[in-house]
């Protein structure tokens, strides 16, 4: 076994057993286990919100990004740091709601305020297909890292199906405290590898950060900014608010803010996080470094280019710590992930349908789902082929059509109906889905535009239209529902309300 | 809406608007081409501005 393996091996094994050991104490009922009780405070939700940002995308997409694409990598710390400005406020807001009505998932949410159990459906239905693609390329992420730093020792294979097997125990037995207590570890590692690397590589092969940019200016003019056409300035200020609103409609986003202990808590998260968000700089920099030591590189080999410098440039148990390092950077992120899925499908999809499920059954099923989501995840993983990564994109896209419902829910009037609310998400994902799909842009449906709006992301064309159908659908129902005044009164006389008592009464 | 929440506009601006003036190589700022500083200086002053919000939202002194 050579030493990088040991490195690997170790690390692997000592955030499975820290994962076990955050049970300790804890009856894990469904509160404890998705919310951790409501008890957590600023450090384990800074840590738990950063580990969804620090996955396996800082060790292979952050640098393949800017290697492959240049100054519009960009755009992913401005974004970061915009949603974290905009979560100061939406985040309490949640918390509150949550903590009144004993939430536990984002379909929650969505059900409570607008007392539709089957808007809930959809929000769940959107939030399982996207995760689980995430799931995927956290996992195929993790098959990449650990091959390759383990010199080939460990194949993807077997380090997919370990890795998968691991996160699966300590999510099954831990819930989302073993998900806080690994991402301490995860956060030290990934902060001191990132940096160094990022400090190292250009100094190594440059002698600085500024003959590093030079030189690569004088090779490829302009190519560490935004182009004239493309990813152009438009593209980028487009992205930039499209992506800040839907930073954190991801379904795993919503456990830290309902697992806080306080408001002031997830206020302080705010603060911290756009600082933190420039780890992902040094990610870029090995990336830059890599543009003219090792040109012409595409895709998926792009995307390897920081572990085959450090190959290059350390020894084998060097590689070893990026190695484990890169296995705790996908086992947070999935076991967030699994812990959602595992939750919607029980208590917003499984629950609707079948109304005379008791919390103590669905807090069962919660639990047991956990190991055949780990099953599909690895199924896909292996047969889902390399269109994973555009339906990943979709879902993303899809998961930011939540956004206009999502902030009219939180308007003191809110003038939204359900109707609207399930129109406006579904017309603006349709839309953005045939988009990527056909890879249309706007461009080609309107080639008369000036080039500003043709770059302009096709994502925030899409939330536009929801949000036009939204308002128009939601005018044209609302005499059907009753708007929101009070989000606490149930409605009356609909199938909906009957599946709301019947659940009431379960309890 | 408290008069302290517009704050929160600032680091819009900056990224935002400030993306349609700032996207070119020079001048190096800390070995950075002018853009790149200009995200990380955006970075740093959004933590700034959050602190003071923070600090003067009467909801902190829930």
């Amino acid at each position: 076994m050579n030493i990088a393996v040991f490195f690997i091996l170790f690390f692997f094994v000592i955030s499975v057993l820290i994962g076990i050991q955050a049970k300790k104490g804890k009856e894990m009922n469904l509160e404890q286990w998705s919310v951790g009780g409501r008890g957590m405070g600023t450090l384990l939700i800074f840590l738990l919100s950063a580990g969804e940002m620090y996955t396996t995308f800082t060790f292979l997409g952050a640098s393949g990004s800017a290697y492959g694409e240049g100054g519009s990598i960009f755009s992913i710390v401005s974004y970061g740091c915009l949603a974290t400005v905009i979560s100061y406020w939406t985040f309490p807001a949640i918390w509150r709601y949550a903590k009144k009505h004993q939430l536990v998932s984002q379909s929650d949410f969505f059900v409570k305020k607008y007392q539709s159990p089957y808007l809930g459906v959809l929000v769940a239905v959107i939030g399982v297909i996207a995760c689980t693609c995430y799931l995927v390329l956290q996992l195929k992420g993790l098959g990449y890292i650990v091959s390759a730093t383990s010199y080939g020792a460990i194949s993807s294979t077997a380090a997919i199906w370990v890795g998968a097997i691991g996160v699966t125990i300590f999510v099954m037995v831990s819930g989302i405290h073993g998900s806080a207590r690994t991402a301490i570890l995860k956060d030290i590692l990934i902060l001191g590898i990132v940096i160094f690397l990022g400090v190292y590589f250009p100094l190594h092969y440059y002698g600085g950060l500024q003959p590093m940019y030079e030189a690569i200016e004088n090779a490829k003019p302009n190519y560490t900014i935004l182009p004239d056409q493309g990813m152009s300035v438009s593209w980028y200020i487009s992205t930039v608010i499209l992506s800040s609103i839907g930073f954190y409609m991801w379904p795993h986003g919503f456990s830290p803010i309902y697992a806080a202990s306080s408001e002031k808590a997830l206020r302080k998260n705010a603060i911290l996080m756009p600082m933190y968000q420039l780890i992902l700089l040094f990610a870029f920099f090995v990336g830059f470094a890599a543009i003219l030591q090792t040109p012409g590189l595409k895709g998926a080999e792009a995307d390897l280019i920081l572990l085959q410098l450090s190959k290059q440039d350390f020894d084998p148990w060097f590689v070893g710590l990026i190695g484990g390092t890169g296995v705790l950077a996908a086992l947070v992120p999935s076991s967030m992930l699994l812990m959602s899925i595992s939750t919607s499908l029980a208590k917003n999809i499984y629950s609707v349908f079948t109304p005379s499920a008791t919390e103590n059954q669905i807090a069962k099923l919660v639990k047991f789902l956990v190991p055949l989501i780990s099953l599909v995840g690895i199924y896909l993983t292996f047969k889902g082929g390399n269109s994973l990564f555009s339906l990943a994109l979709i879902a993303y896209n899809f998961i930011t059509q939540l956004a206009p419902a999502f902030f009219a829910s939180l308007m003191r009037k809110n003038f939204v109906t359900k109707h609207g609310a399930f129109a406006g998400i579904i017309t603006g994902g349709v839309l953005v889905s045939i988009m990527e799909l056909g890879n249309i842009k706007i461009g080609q449906l309107f080639p008369y535009l000036p080039q500003a709006i043709k770059d302009l992301n096709v994502g925030i064309i899409a939330l536009f239209v929801n949000i036009v159908v939204l308002v128009v659908v939601s005018v044209m129902t609302k005499n059907i529902t009753n708007t929101h005044k009070d989000n606490d009164v149930l409605e009356t006389t609909t199938v909906e309300h009957k599946v709301l008592i019947q659940k009431e009464s379960n309890r | 809406m408290k008069k302290i929440y517009w704050l929160g506009i600032i680091p819009f601006l900056g990224f935002i608007v400030g993306a349609l003036f700032t996207n070119k190589v020079t001048p190096y700022v800390l070995g950075m081409p002018f853009f790149h500083f200009w995200i990380v200086l955006w970075s740093v002053l959004t933590t700034g501005i959050m602190g003071i919000i923070y600090l003067l939202d009467p909801a902190n002194q829930r």
